[in-house]
């Protein structure tokens, strides 16, 4: 019985019966930092894992703007 | 979890705005949003020509994306950075852009760097004392005068970037930690082109999470280079924003009204402008025409100089 999330190259196992965000907050990873599918489909947190469940988790903090404070400046 | 607006089931919650909504209804909604900021801030109106800087990410896909279908005539500028880090960064990125640009007959304008100036973006940044450790400073200039140099000759009447709410929220947290005067009394969504050989830059995203410009990309179907360019990794904009994101976890909007009390203090007069110690002394780069806080060459000039 058993619940996967994936991120990246990361796999992790939760327990079936939790919400996602509980499964979020058991394998340390910020909510606001993921979005989680489904079979394709966006889920939200509230969502309750089932047993063989494979969520897959988007990584949305990009740092492509790693010079962000730097922009800021020259970007006058 | 139910869509706030049809009852449907929901795919987004978003705990700031105490809102959830299917794919539909946030796909409506998200563009609204940025359409009501954009009128805001005065950032442009439906007869301005804007130019859109895209990375190939999903904020600036995004983003171009959604002034298209608001129906702002807009075009996009590519600048190729010439990195690979093993993932063919520059060469992946620049497809993509170049993809979502041909299936909708947007105008893409590419500035490859290594091909205009003679050496990519972490070549040019090993010859300088500016880039030894990492190529963003090198790169951030470079991008800044490309960028400018585009919209300007392009008589564009306005440059926007993909700056969504957690970008600005971390240059502000780090910005504070610094009491960093000149960055704070500058940091806005508009920056205006107060001088010659500058374009007037707007951030129509500034207000929106980070998370809802993915949610947006991925509900649209936008194909965005998910990868990072490898040199991000372990920057402290992604440190702040996990630190933020934490905050935000707690206390659902700490975040966004970090960023909004901000410009409502500034609103109200909080840094004045004479905080800024660059104001008053920029001079016109001989060279380019950017301005520049030294008299003589501005800094992209002496770079790229030494490179020929
Ligand atoms: S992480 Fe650094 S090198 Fe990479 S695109 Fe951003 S500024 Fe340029
Ligand atoms: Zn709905
Ligand atoms: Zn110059």
């Amino acid at each position: 019985m058993s619940v996967k999330l994936i991120l990246r190259d990361k796999e992790f196992t939760v327990k079936p019966g939790m919400t996602l965000r509980d499964a979020l907050s058991k394998i340390d990873v910020l909510p606001e930092s993921v979005l989680a599918t489904r079979q394709g489909e966006m889920i939200t947190e509230d969502e309750i894992l089932k047993d063989g469940d494979e969520i897959k988790l988007i990584a949305v903090i990009s740092g492509g703007y790693a010079n962000a404070a730097i922009e800021t400046v020259l970007l006058r | 979890m139910k869509c706030n607006s049809c009852g449907g089931k929901a795919v987004v919650q978003m705990r700031q705005h105490k809102l959830a909504l299917c794919a539909n209804d946030f796909l409506e909604w998200l563009p609204e949003q940025v359409e009501r900021f954009i009128k805001k801030y005065k950032m442009f109106t439906r007869s301005d020509r804007v130019l859109a800087a895209v990375s190939g990410g999903k904020d600036s896909l995004s983003l171009w994306d959604i002034l298209w279908r608001l129906g702002y005539s807009v075009d996009g500028l590519y600048i190729g950075l010439g990195i690979d880090g093993g993932i063919e960064y520059s060469d992946q990125s620049q497809r993509l852009t170049e993809k979502f640009a041909s299936e909708r007959g947007l105008q893409l304008k590419v500035v490859c760097v290594p091909e205009v100036y003679g050496e990519t973006i972490p070549d040019m940044a090993r010859r300088t004392t500016r880039g030894k450790t990492k190529p963003c400073a090198v790169c951030g200039l470079t991008k800044r005068h490309i960028m400018n140099r585009i919209a300007y000759e392009g008589g564009y009447d306005v440059l926007v970037t993909g700056h969504n709410l957690d970008d600005e929220a971390a240059a502000l947290f780090g910005n504070t930690l610094n009491w960093a005067a000149g960055h704070l009394v500058r940091q806005w969504p508009v920056l205006e082109a107060n001088q010659p050989g500058l374009a007037r830059k707007a951030k129509p995203l500034c207000r929106i999470y980070e998370r809802e410009m993915a949610a947006y990309a991925m509900l649209r179907g936008i194909e965005y280079i998910y990868e990072e360019c490898p040199y991000a990794v372990g920057s402290k904009s992604i440190y702040y924003k996990e630190l933020l994101n934490r905050m935000e976890a707690d206390r659902p909007g700490a975040k966004l009204s970090f960023y909004i009390s901000f410009l409502q203090a500034k609103e109200n007069g909080l840094f004045a402008p004479h905080a800024d110690p660059k104001v008053e002394q920029l001079h016109s780069c001989p060279t380019c025409g950017q301005p520049t806080s030294a008299p003589g060459e501005c800094a992209f000039c002496r770079m790229t100089i030494k490179v020929k």
